[in-house]
């Protein structure tokens, strides 16, 4: 079955290669509770004590962890969707 | 071989070719591609040379190729292009090929021709088709109304009552036409009723039925019916839609005059017999002659596409040799014949390097033709200057078209594209230093280099990938260099790599943190001492309040350095010129003075940021404490202005050493003092030693002026003659031009490789703002939607990374480098006068030719 022609696909393949690196290795920092990405945690702006504080940030990293993971899984879906469609349209062209 | 710092040594030759031996040297030759010939008979029309009948013959047959391969295009049949070069055909096998290509191209003119015949043969039948069927309709629903509607046009009135009486007739005529309608509408005229029935074109209908109303004042009838099939015209092979019509009309005048008006609309008409029996049987038998026509048809076409089939398989092989003959002839015509017509003469620029080859490829084409006597390669004196001529590789190719896109250097000139296969990508890192946007440039270039074979024999006429992937090797290196400025600046899509662990260490406790909003960490006590170990501390990233003022203090800093190098470079590779060329006044008092003007006062200002950077810190005492760091622009401005300095702060000095004001002041007059040496010390001499030779006597001076006038009279086609004395005043003015532009030109050329530093910030701050504006949207999302939510947003940034910070930004940067290469770089020693080594070589033509044709 046919839907994307070929430069849809080879974009998918592309962007979905990109993600699923990029994303693995971004909920590994997250996981690890980088400082340098602290700032794109959903924290509130002020905490009243350092606990508070510290039980939000680590609550909030591991969300940001698991979420870049299931993010990276879509992409391993799209991923094998796109090379699927990749395959199809380069045997079309061959024939 | 030859190196890529100068151009080639060339040699003008002569070269006498035999009468017979000629064409297979000359072919050899193209196939060899380092012969440059130079036009013998600038005087003689293209029509009076001696070959002009041969190359007319060739266009004659490339001209057909076009005509098949037109034809072959339009059937959709693949060429076979397997992208070998056979060898230029003998001038015997010429009418070979021109008989076959005759042949060829008759056959399929006739095919055509008989085609068209048979196409509008069937078109007349299948409109005579749709006539028939259409017509019934009307002759169906009108016939009790033909013989009485005599002419009306309104004749949906009349068809409501079939059964009207003549008298009630009658009346509608006196109201529509007045006393003469009722005259011309005796009864027994009425009787006689005719119609034509035709096709035509559906747009031109409206205007032709107005056009029939107007001319026959209302006494026609016209029925239409739309052909809903669109009809193929025979000779273009469009589909056009067209309708069938038939006009009721009475009498010949009106008859004479609708058949006028239909030539004029372009309407075909058809006899269509009035009674209902035979229109049946001629519609059996339209119908029969179509299948025999399809038939006939399907076979014309199936024999077309055999010769056409036939024709693809040799056609690019037969495209080449036509060329190669072409190409061939058209050389020999800028040959000139000895007196006694038995050998051809030739002039050529050869590389020096080539001469062997060059030889050995005359003898393979002497030994081809069978003749006895050898070429005979003769090396001639000239003061003409020699075209330029790089070899390059596939590497150094692009590199070089940057340079030359700006000027052909000179004839061995010093050539700036090796520096610039590290300066190019090296400065563009500077501005583009991102780790993850410089590696996905780089993977890209490196896609196009591993697959270079196969991209390379694509060859499509997309100019834009064109330009991407003949830059291929530039991309690269760009994509690896900024990597590694990536590296240095801590910058992957905008977020630093803690590798190494930050040197700086929080030392506040816990309710001081707690309390305040923004907090100092101080050098003395939080910093470790020695510096992160590669590039910058990723402390800064997290720094919201002065990261950027730290930035900008290092990036501007290291631009000037990079750009005060780069330019000093710059004038030490005119040193070598200089002393190439022998040009002894030039080298003492341009480039002496140059360097001297550049070095004391731009390279001190570069000498004055690193004293500043080594002898200040914070952890020194006063007058050493980072209190104490004068601006190196404000004493930079002081010291050429001959300002006194402000007073320094407490405890702190004005100047960073002993001495300092005294070298400033020194500095400053020598450089000074350069520019009245190199304003004025060239012209001077020159003069002098003018006014010396003047007196001297002349005999030298003849003999050297002889010379190159005879070799000026007697050759064409090449660069400038040798360098012409110059008006003295002329030289003032270059001169002066000259040191206004470096004098002025070293202070913003200076300025100018500030952009370094703007546009690294600048693409620095644009991928932050991606980041946060972007990405950090998809990452703030709480909950397990948040991963989906986080797939839309990522997909959408790596598009916006791409396009924008990728392609605009990469664009961008690759521009200004480009320029920091043509203006800053270039002009200290550049002066790219040449004109390009055009050798006479198959490949060229044969690809220029394709693509010519292609467009």
């Amino acid at each position: 079955m046919k839907i994307c022609g070929p430069k849809l696909s080879l974009c998918g393949l592309i962007i979905s290669v990109w993600g699923i690196v990029q994303l693995v290795l971004m909920g590994l920092f997250f996981y690890i509770n980088s400082v340098a990405l602290i700032e794109d945690l959903p924290l509130e702006e002020e905490y009243h004590s350092l606990e508070d504080f510290y039980a939000a940030a680590n609550r909030a990293y591991n969300q940001n962890a698991y979420n870049c993971w299931i993010a990276a899984c879509i992409y391993v879906l799209t991923l094998l969707v796109s090379a699927q469609q990749f395959y199809m349209n380069s045997r079309v062209t061959v024939n | 071989m030859g190196s890529l710092f100068r151009s080639e040594e060339m040699a003008l030759c002569q070269l006498f070719l035999q009468s017979e031996a000629a064409y297979a040297c000359v072919s050899e030759l193209g196939e060899l591609g380092l012969v440059q010939f130079r036009d013998l008979n600038p005087d003689v029309n293209a029509f009076q040379r001696k070959f002009v009948n041969e190359v007319r013959r060739c266009d004659e047959m490339e001209r057909k190729l076009r005509y098949l391969e037109k034809e072959i295009k339009k059937d959709g049949i693949p060429m076979l292009d397997t992208g070998e070069s056979p060898e230029a055909p003998q001038p015997r096998e010429m009418i070979d090929l021109e008989a076959t290509f005759e042949k060829l191209e008759n056959e399929l003119r006739e095919v055509n021709q008989n085609a068209e015949a048979l196409k509008r043969n069937f078109l007349e039948l299948t409109e005579l088709k749709h006539i028939l069927r259409k017509t019934q309709v009307f002759f169906d629903e009108s016939v009790p109304t033909v013989y009485k509607s005599s002419g009306a046009y309104s004749s949906s009135k009349y068809r409501r009552y079939p059964q009207m009486a003549d008298n009630q007739n009658e009346d509608e005529q006196a109201q529509l036409l007045g006393e003469e309608g009722v005259r011309a509408s005796q009864p027994g005229q009425n009787l006689k009723l005719g119609f034509v029935a035709g096709v035509i074109l559906r747009e031109r209908l409206p205007a032709f039925e107005r056009m029939l109303w107007r001319a026959c004042r209302g006494n026609v009838f016209l029925r239409q019916a739309m052909i809903e099939t669109p009809l193929e015209d025979p000779t273009n092979g469009d589909q056009v839609h067209k309708s069938v019509f038939i006009i009721f009309f009475q009498g010949d005048q009106l008859k004479t005059r609708v058949k006028k008006i239909c030539e004029g609309f372009r309407a075909t008409l058809y006899p269509c017999p009035e009674a209902p029996a035979d229109r049946r049987e001629m519609a059996m038998g339209v119908m029969t002659r179509i299948e025999d026509l399809n038939t006939v048809l399907g076979q014309t076409q199936d024999h077309r596409h055999r010769v056409l089939v036939a024709a693809a398989k040799n056609l690019k092989n037969w495209f080449v040799k036509v060329r190669k003959i072409k190409a061939i002839y058209h050389t020999l015509n800028l040959f000139n014949l000895d007196v006694t017509q038995k050998c051809l003469i030739a002039e050529c620029w050869v590389p020096l390097l080539d001469i062997e080859t060059i030889q050995l490829a005359l003898r393979r084409g002497t030994e081809r033709s069978g003749s006895s006597v050898p070429p005979i390669l003769n090396r001639m004196q000239t003061f003409e200057n020699p075209p330029t001529y790089n070899r390059t590789n596939k590497f150094t190719k692009a590199f070089q078209a940057l340079i030359d896109a700006y000027g052909v250097a000179s004839y061995r000139e010093m050539n700036p594209a090796p520096y610039t296969i590290i300066t190019f990508p090296f400065l563009f890192a500077v501005m583009f230093g991102d780790l993850g946007h410089g590696a996905i440039m780089a993977l890209f270039g490196l896609w196009m280099i591993r697959k270079e074979k196969g991209l390379a024999a694509q060859k499509t006429d997309n100019e834009i990938w064109n330009i991407f992937f003949g830059g291929r090797y530039i991309i690269f290196l760009m994509g690896v260099f900024s990597m590694y400025t990536g590296l240095i600046y801590n910058d992957i899509f905008s977020k630093s790599l803690n590798i190494f662990g930050s040197h700086w260490h929080l030392s506040y406790n816990k309710s001081t943190v707690m309390d305040n909003k923004f907090l100092q960490l101080s050098p003395k006590g939080d910093y470790e001492g020695a510096p992160y170990p590669f590039g910058m501390d990723p402390i800064w990233q997290v720094a919201g309040a002065n990261k950027i003022i730290f930035h900008n203090a290092y990036k501007m800093k290291i631009s000037i350095i990079f750009g005060v190098i780069h330019m000093i470079f710059g004038v030490v590779m005119s040193w070598h010129n200089h002393t190439y060329f022998r040009n002894r006044i030039s080298l003492m008092y341009e480039f002496i003075p140059q360097l001297i003007f550049l070095l004391l006062l731009f390279f001190y200002m570069v000498l004055l940021m690193f004293i500043k950077w080594i002898k200040f810190a914070a952890t020194n005492e006063k007058p050493y404490s980072e209190a104490c760091a004068p601006s190196i622009l404000i004493t930079f401005i002081d010291m050429v202005l001959f300002n006194t300095p402000k007073p320094p702060p407490e405890h702190c000095e004005t100047y960073m050493f002993f001495g300092q004001h005294f070298i400033q002041v020194l500095f400053v007059l020598v450089a000074v003092g350069c520019i009245p040496v190199m304003l004025l010390a060239k012209p001077l001499l020159i003069m002098q030693a003018r006014k010396q030779a003047n007196v001297q006597p002349i005999a030298g001076a003849t003999s050297d002026a002889e010379t190159g006038g005879v070799s000026n009279g007697g050759s064409h086609g090449g660069g400038g003659g040798h360098e012409e004395e110059e008006e003295l005043s002329e030289i003032f003015i270059h001169q002066s031009i000259h040191t206004i532009e470096y004098v002025l030109g070293s202070v913003s050329h200076t300025a100018s490789y500030l952009r370094l530093w703007a546009l690294s910030l600048a693409h620095a701050q644009l991928a932050e703002v991606l980041w946060t504006m972007v990405l950090s949207i998809g990452l703030k999302q709480e909950g397990p939607v948040g991963g989906i939510v986080l797939t839309c947003v990522f997909a959408f940034w790596a598009i916006l990374t791409v396009g924008i910070l990728v392609l605009m930004e990469g664009l961008s940067a690759f521009l200004h480098t480009l320029r920091l290469h043509w203006v800053e770089f270039q002009s200290k020693f550049y002066k790219g006068q040449g004109y390009a080594f055009q050798p006479f070589s198959f490949d060229a033509i044969i690809e220029n030719g394709s693509a010519a044709a292609e467009e």
